[in-house]
Order: C-alpha cells, then structure tokens, then sequence
C-alpha cells in the first residue's frame, strides 16, 4: 500500500447556531438566538418563533413570517417567565431544591394579574419560560377571541372563507360557546368594490392589516390603509385610487377572514368541497408553485403554495386567474384525420406507417416550451430518428420586480436541455420556413403552437404533405394539419417544468381531461416506440427516469426525487 | 393653610405680563440658557470627566424631576437611555398635545410664558446633541400654536435659536406641528407616527422604543411640556436646589388642574406633595370647598383615565419615622398628598396632575358612560382590545345609564374591562379601562342599583302590557 490514507477533510457545513435554552410548556428546549424576519435577515427569535420550533403552535391574526411585525390582533398574547436576578451579582436567583427562581410577569399596577406579550413580537431570553397552554394564556386568547366576534356579522352560511376562515378556527379551538354581547353591532360599508380582482367587506374584517403591510411592502402599491377610528375603523383604498395592482389577489389568501374575496371565486364554491391537488403555474418561466382548487373534473381556482426557492407564498394575478381556458367550450376534444373524426388506433398507425418511410431531413418538429420536459424529450427522441429540424416559439414580455419573469414560456429551459431548441428560442424557425418554402421540408410536427404567428404562414403549411398538429385549443394551424392529436391542458396530465433558474418541478393531475383528449406524453410514448423501435415506459415515474439518464442535466434524478418543491439541477 | 409655591408660572401669573421675547428677557429670560452654554467640565471623584452636556444631563437625573405628562418616570433616566452611539441625528419632540380630560395646565405655559418653554427645550436639545427639535401642539389648540411660533421667531431674531446660538457654534431648529384632533397622539409613539405623517397608531414596544427607535427610527426624546419647563429652573436654581423643592423622591413643583364640584375650579401651582387632596379641594387658596350644601362623593385624581378614589376612603401608605424606619400608616383620602407615589400608593396615580371633583350630586353611573364615550370615541383602534372593548364599555355604559340595564352589568363591564387593561400596544387600554374598573369596583352598590331598577321597571311596564289585553 503505497497510499497514505490522508484524513478526509471536515464538511463544511453552515457555521454553529447559537442557541438559547428557554422552556416551552415545562419543557426544556434549545432554540437559535436569532432567526430569518420577514425579509431573511437575522433577528431575536421571538416567542412564537419558539414555541413554534418546540412544536407548539401559538394562534394568531396579524403575524405573517412574511410581512413585518405589526402586533395589533393580540391573539398572540403568551404568559411568560424570566428567571429572578440578584441584584448584587447578577445571577440567577435558586429556589429550595436547587432550580432557577422565576418571575412570571404580572401587571406592574397589579402584581396578582398576569401579563401576557405578544409572542410575534417579543424576544426571547435565557432561562424563559414560555407558557403557551397555561389558564393565564388561554384566558387572554378567549378574551381577544369575544373582541373579535363582537362586532362580526358572524354570516358563515354565506362567506366564502368559510371552511379556510382563521376565525372559524380559532373559535373551534379557543372560543367559547356562548356570548354575552347584548349591544348592537356596528356595522360598516359590505360589498366594497376595491379593485377589478377585489371586493371587501368591512363588517367582516378584523383589521389585521395583513393587506395593507402586503400592499404596501411586498407588491410596493401603497393603495390600502384605515380610516375613521377605534371600533368604526374600516380599510379602504386611498381616496380616488383603486387596488388594483397584479398582486392583489394575493391579499385575499393573506386575509385570514372572509373580509377580502376574489371576485373570481366569491359565490362559485364552498371551498371544503374542492379537490387541492399540486400544481405548477405556467404563466411564466418563474414557476410559481401552485394549489388548484377543482371539484369535479373543474378548476375553480388556483393558489400559490409556499416556495421560498421559488415563490415564496405569492403569485401573480394574472397567473392565478390564468385557468379558464381549460374549460372553453372549443376544446379540440377529437383525433381528426383530414378533417374527419377518428380515434387514437387509428391515427397512430397511420402516422406510424408515415413517419417510418420520411426521408432523413425532410421533417421538422416544432414544439411548444408550454409542453412538459417528458413530452419535449420524446418529441426530441422522434426528431432525432426523423433527422428533422427542431425549435420552439419564444414568448417574451416585460419583467416586473417580484416574480413575473421577461420568459412568458413555463419551460424553456426544458426545451433547451432536451435538444429541442438551443440557446435563443425560435432561433431555427426561419430555417424551417425557408426548409417548406424550398420544398426540403414536407413533413411538420407542431406541439401547442400555432405556427402562422412566428413565420410559417398558411400558404406554407399547405405545402407539406404531412402535418401533424397537437393542441388544446383550435387556431389556424390546427386548422391546416392532416392529424389534430387532441392534447391536456397541464392540470389534466403530470409532468415537470424546467424553470427559468434551473429548479426542475413536477406537477400532478388535479382533473380528467374532457372528450378523447390524452395527455401528450402518453400518446408520443406509443408513437416515439412504433418509430424508433426505442422501448418506453407506459408510467410517467418510468418515462420520467429514462429521461433523468438521457438528459445530462437531469443525472441522477428520479421522478421520486423531485418531491413537492422541486430541485435546483445546474443548467 | 396651605399655599402655592409660584416657580413654572411665577411670571406667567404676575400682572402685566405678556408672552413675548421683550418680557421675557426683562423678567430674566434666556439667562439659564447662558449658564447652562457656559457650563463647565466636571471631574467627577472616581476620574470620570463629564463634558458641559453630561453634566447638564446629570444635573436633570439629580435634580428628581419626574415626567410631569402623566407616568411620572425619571427624565434624567429617560435621556440616559439614548441611544447615542448609533450616528444617527437625535431628536427632541415637545409633547404639547395636552388632551387628557380634566387637564389644561400646558396651555398656562404655551399660552402665557412660550419662551420659558422654549428656553427649556434649547437647554435640553443642546445637552442631549439635538439639532432639530418638534413642539407638537394640540389641534384644537391653535391659538397656542400662533404664539410659539411667534416666541420662536423672536428666538431666532435673537439667537437663542438658529444657526451658532448665542456664538457658540451650536445649531437647533425648532419646529411647531399641529395635530389633527386626536387624544392618541399624546402617546410619545402615536405622535411619533403622527408628525411622521402617518396614522398616530402607537408602536410595539419592543422594538420600537423611541430612545432607540423613534422619530424616523433615530433616538428621540420625547417630554411634556412642564417637564421641559422644569429643565429651565434646574438649571437656574441648580439640582440640589430643585430637589429642595417638594418632597423626597417627589422634587420641584407641579402644575395642577382642577376641576368638578368645587367652588373654585382653577389650576395651581404647588411644590409636590406638600399639598393635601383636601387642602387642594377645600381650600380658599385652591378649590375653595364644594358647593354649599354637598358632599364629597369621590375624586378622579390625575386625570380622567386614573382610578377613582371614593370618599371616606382610607389608604395605607409607607412612611418613614423619625427613626429611619418604615411604618405604615392609615391616610384618610383628603389627608393623601398630591405627589406621584402617595396616589400610586393608594391604587390611583397623580397622572397629569388633574384633579375632578364629584359630589354627592353625581350619579356614577352617568359619569362613567360619559368618561367611556370619550375613550371609545379616542381609541385608535389599532389593537383589539381596546379597539372592541372601548365601544363594547362606552354602549354597555350608555345603556345602563338610560335606563335599560341589567343587575350583571356591573360583573359585565368589570368583565370586558379586565380583558383591555394588560393587553394592548399601549397604555390606552389602561386609560380606557381603569375608569370602569375603579368606578364598578367602588360604587358597585350603584351600579347594581341601576340595573335592578331598570330590571323591575321592564318587567312592570311587560305585566302592566299584558294586563290591558
């Protein structure tokens, strides 16, 4: 052995966490001094942050990890500790049998009452004690509770939050049964017309002013605030201006009551009857993670779900209300050969038999960065066999500063790291044209575009002799081809998208897709295995990892591996 | 009998005189302003040396003087705990947005004397490294506002504000701003957000601390008008000679306002705690006694947010004996002294120094729905329970107050009440709940007595409905 062993250098892991030792609820734990604020940056672990790390979950309204501190619902009222110092030498005083003395706070006017702080806000200390569950605590929670719900409409039967609402909640878990408010209500403004996307009702709103904080420091539109005073306060728009901003809607999840709705959902469904299934937005190349909300085989809506490597928990308007489509009543719902009805089995032999004698060279692909990377990557392995040209079609709009990304295409990174384009999208789509005009190209394969816009006009497609065309929607391509292959919308298939950072995310099959529409990759597989005689994988977990070992990007992946949140693969 | 002791408004009270700088300088004025400018390094026994600033500074922590706006806390404490190490500017924020009902001392000095004020806040900006100090005044006072802003014009023509003040290369500008007509914007962190141009919602504490982060998140004082008056006579007299003044740990005078069923409602002056409760309502140098006829039914203290003393009340108070030792001792309410802790002693506070007076003429019950109105009508609504439990007191007040109460009101109201007091951003929720914990508590009898009528007088005018079918 000529080798000395050398010793194997330490893993560089994150520096040590400082941490403090505080009890929650009589238990001994050991927390991180400071923790991310609403912005990332290092801050006093506060008392919720605490007990939330103890497995503790502390109610409250007001606090967002997302916004900054406000502090006014007081739901989060804790009874707390600290221990007793001497004085004379600063250290902690001993009880008899050897423990830290502690000083429960209490009223400094009334030493008898505890008081309680706000756990959102207040930092923690050595030795705390924190005292999430005592009588004290549960006791101020009830009381905040019973302020809230004085003056509420208390109109669930017909409030959209209802089944979502933290205020249903909070009462289940904390409230009382009974009230004992005989005094009229106040009532204030219902049905206000605050934007385009939101209407509010004031009688509702507890003031939080989670939507004020959002508008103001996360969308930068400082549109809302609070007018009149005390128990009259009411949100509202700035006099003459209106919410209207393409992150509003945002504010109605953050509402933790029914007081901000979507006028898109309000009245459409009560939400314990929608199916959530995880999703992905394709509005853009950002990715934002997404909930769809169906009931039924229809989409009544979708959420951001919480990605701090992607989105963190907001979404764009235009994202979010980016569904109806799916629905329209011109859905391509049939394989039509020349025109004519007809039906899978059929189509794909024919198509087989006519791929199969296609000269080398004289076919192109054009496939849309709309499509999944699994349906990209056969499109690729059916290219490849053909000798054909391939490219997709570049979407590109103004950038705003949060999430809405300049590449309107949800994956073309996935069309660049599977071949089918390469550097700039659309880069060989003149070439294509010139290939048809010359009469080099006759046969086209066109994916989720519709080609007329970017060059290759009518006149050009009724020059091939053979154009296959598989879309959601009719246009004038569809229009044109030989074969139409009835594809999903994405929230009727799975797959993965390829963001515009490089964070490869599935997602999963929220509702069926209508009439004899198939999900593409389904039908590509059979075809791309009739023609290049390559075996497929009938399941998408299959399709998915063959993918992983012939996409170096994608190396070592599986489609287990990618979970609810994606991976990060260097592009 | 007991006397006024004329130090804040010994000039403001003298005949002839007039709130501009002409007057001022003849009755003395800006010369404590010289002084302290001039003042020397000290050398303190332990090696220490305190720059001319730090020794004004310590002077005001010696002297004793205690916030005269309401808490009553240190002010020399309260600037020691600048943060002066953060390199951001510091500022000084006058609070002369005087509004807590039964109070209207501040006014006397802004009205009368502007320029003591004002030489006080140029002593104290120029002791605390402040360059741009804030009056902020009372909407509702704007007449108040038109003579500071006269006095500080005349300051400047003088150069006891402005650029290089009296050559000493010291630069101060002062700033009046009015409010808009809310009592919130008497809390230091509501009127931080209020001259910021915001909403005057009160603050988090923390972080929000204004010593640290306050007026545009720099270190900023923030004191009472006669707190910052008072900063003049240290100065002047010298601390051990302020803290001469008064009683032990209560030094110098204090303004008091008072008010109710007395004989001679007024304001006065009177060194802190040398003064009785009685000797302030009964006698002729002060309220004069009640009106002929009347009794004494109970006295709001400090201003209508402290807790109500009930007549023939008798509280223990710690005393210390000629032989050092602390005793305890029974004061009858009348015999309490008006300083700060003998009224903290007996469960109220001397809070802003206003005194009302009710008399056996006074139904408790409407006296309190008339003090809740307010509070709900001044909460700022930020925080829950203040903002539910002030409007939930003030109709729970009303009702039982025009005659459609219930016997439980009382337990109801001290219910809704306990659940503010503790629990809010700020000390509001005292304000708006110590009132109906304090009257409920001590004419609980009342109370009850109201709802039961009310009760009985339902269920006759329901048997008599019945009785006609």
């Amino acid at each position: 052995m000529s080798n000395a062993e050398t010793p194997a250098p330490a893993p560089a892991g994150p520096p040590p966490v400082e941490t403090l030792t505080i009890k929650v609820d009589g238990r001994t734990v050991q927390v991180p001094k400071t923790m991310p604020d609403w912005q990332g940056k290092p801050q006093a672990t506060t008392m919720l942050q605490a007990c939330a790390l103890a497995g503790v979950d502390v109610p409250h309204y007001c606090y967002h990890p997302k916004l900054p501190i406000a502090g006014n619902c007081r739901m989060c009222l804790v009874e707390f500790g600290t221990p007793v110092m001497d004085p004379a030498t600063r250290q902690p005083v001993k009880n008899e049998d050897g423990s830290v003395k502690i000083a429960r706070s209490v009223l400094p006017y009334e030493p008898g009452t505890p008081r309680g702080a706000i756990g959102c806000a207040t930092p923690i200390s050595p030795g705390m004690e924190i005292y999430p569950n005592s009588p004290a605590t549960k006791q101020m929670r009830e009381a905040v509770l019973e302020s809230l719900l004085i003056n509420h409409p208390l109109d669930c039967p017909i409030c959209d939050q209802a089944g979502e609402c933290k205020l249903q909640e909070y009462s289940v878990q904390h409230g009382q049964a009974t009230s004992q408010f005989v005094e009229a209500k106040v009532h204030k403004p219902k049905a206000v017309d605050l934007g385009p996307r939101i209407m509010l009702d004031d009688e509702r709103c507890i003031l939080c002013t989670r939507c004020i904080r959002f508008a103001k420091d996360i969308a930068g539109d400082d549109a809302l605030g609070i007018v009149n005073r005390g128990s009259y306060n009411t949100i509202a728009a700035a006099p003459g201006m209106k919410f209207d901003n393409n992150y509003t809607l945002n504010t109605v999840d953050l509402c933790p009551v029914g007081a901000l709705t979507s006028k898109d959902f309000r009245f459409k469904m009560r939400v314990w009857f929608l199916k959530e299934t995880k999703s992905v937005c394709t509005s853009c190349a950002t990715g934002c993670n997404i909930t769809v909300g169906s009931r039924e085989d229809t989409v009544h809506r979708y959420e951001p779900r919480e990605n701090d490597a992607v989105n963190g928990p907001w979404m764009c308007d235009a994202g979010r209300l980016n569904y109806k489509w799916i629905h329209r009543e011109d859905r391509l719902k049939h394989v039509l050969i020349r025109g004519q009805k007809s039906n899978w089995a059929t189509a794909l032999k024919e198509l087989t038999a006519k791929l199969a004698t296609v000269a080398a060279g004289s076919a192109a692909v054009i496939a849309s960065a709309r499509q999944t990377t699994e349906e990209l990557y056969l499109l690729r392995q059916l290219a490849a066999k053909l000798g054909a040209l391939t490219d997709s079609v570049p979407r590109t709009q103004q950038a705003d500063r949060l999430l809405v990304s300049a590449d309107r295409n949800p994956n073309s990174n996935g069309a660049r790291v599977t071949g089918i384009a390469t550097g700039e999208l659309g880069a060989r789509l003149p070439l294509i044209a010139a290939g048809i005009r010359a009469g080099t190209i006759t046969t086209l394969i066109v994916f989720g575009e519709d080609v007329t816009q970017c060059g290759i006009g009518a006149d050009l497609l009724a020059r091939l002799e053979l154009l296959v065309v598989s879309d959601i929607l009719p246009n004038p391509t569809v229009a044109a081809a030989h074969y139409v292959l009835p594809g999903c919308a994405h929230v009727e298939k799975r797959g993965t998208f390829l963001n515009g950072k490089g964070r490869l995310q599935k997602f999963l099959k929220g509702v069926e897709a209508p009439g004899d529409t198939r999900p593409e990759w389904e039908f590509l597989h059979e075809l791309v295995h009739a023609v290049t005689g390559r075996n497929g994988y009938t399941s998408m977990e299959g399709l998915f990892n063959q993918m992983a070992q012939d996409v170096p990007a994608f190396a070592g992946l599986e489609w287990a591996k990618l979970g609810d949140q994606g991976v990060t693969v260097s592009i | 009998m007991a006397e006024q002791f004329k130090l804040v408004l010994k000039n403001a009270d003298s005949p002839g005189y007039t709130p501009d700088m002409e007057c001022y300088l003849k009755h003395g004025g800006y010369q404590a302003l010289r002084k302290a400018l001039a003042t020397a390094p000290r050398d303190l026994p332990d090696g220490k040396k305190l720059s001319p600033q730090e020794v004004i500074r310590d002077d005001v922590k010696a002297s004793g003087l205690r916030g005269r706006g309401g808490a009553g806390f240190s002010a020399g404490l309260k600037w020691s705990f600048v943060d002066r190490r953060s390199g951001k500017p510091i500022y000084l924020i006058c609070n002369a947005d005087e509004s807590e009902p039964g109070t209207f001392k501040d006014r006397q000095i802004l009205h009368k004397d502007p320029h003591q004020l004002i030489e006080g806040m140029v002593i104290s900006c120029w002791a605390n490294d402040v360059k741009l100090a804030y009056i902020y005044i009372r909407g509702e006072m704007p007449h108040g506002a038109r003579i500071l802003n006269q006095a500080l014009r005349e300051a400047r023509a003088k150069g006891f504000l402005g650029k290089n003040i009296l050559g000493v290369g010291y630069d101060l500008e002062i700033h009046v701003h009015r409010g808009a007509g809310a009592y919130i914007c008497g809390e230091e962190t509501g009127l931080i957000e209020s001259l910021e141009g915001k909403r005057a919602y009160p603050r988090i504490k923390p972080p929000y601390f204004p010593a640290v982060l306050g007026l545009y998140m720099c270190p900023t004082i923030v004191n009472n008008v006669e707190t910052l008056a008072a900063v003049k006579h240290i100065v002047e007299m010298g601390p051990v000679n302020y803290a001469k003044l008064g009683t032990p740990n209560n030094t110098g005078t204090r303004l008091v306002s008072l008010s109710g069923d007395v004989q001679k409602p007024g304001y006065f002056e009177i060194e802190v705690g040398k003064v009785t409760l009685g000797q302030l309502i009964n006698d002729a140098n002060f309220g004069g006694g009640l009106k002929p006829g009347r009794t004494l039914k109970a006295v709001i203290p400090g201003g209508s947010s402290s807790k109500v003393l009930k007549a023939g009340e008798v509280f223990k108070l710690k005393r210390k004996g000629a032989d050092g030792q602390m005793t305890t001792v029974d004061v009858p309410l009348l015999d309490l002294p008006y300083d700060f802790d003998s009224l903290q002693a007996a469960g109220s506070m001397s809070g802003s120094g206003a005194i009302i007076v009710l008399d056996d003429s006074r139904s408790m019950v409407e006296t309190l729905a008339n003090l809740s109105e307010f509070y709900a009508h001044e909460s700022c609504g930020q925080c829950t329970p203040c903002r539910e439990g002030a409007l939930w007191l003030a109709k729970g007040t009303h009702r039982l107050s025009h005659g459609e109460g219930r016997k439980v009101d009382a337990e109801y109201l001290l219910h809704i009440a306990q659940n503010i007091q503790g629990r809010t951003i700020c000390a509001f929720g005292e304000a708006a709940a110590w009132p109906v914990l304090s009257f409920v508590k001590k004419f609980r009898e009342e109370f009850e007595a109201h709802g039961a009528a009310a009760e009985a007088a339902r269920k006759n005018s329901t048997s008599a409905g019945t009785h006609q079918h």
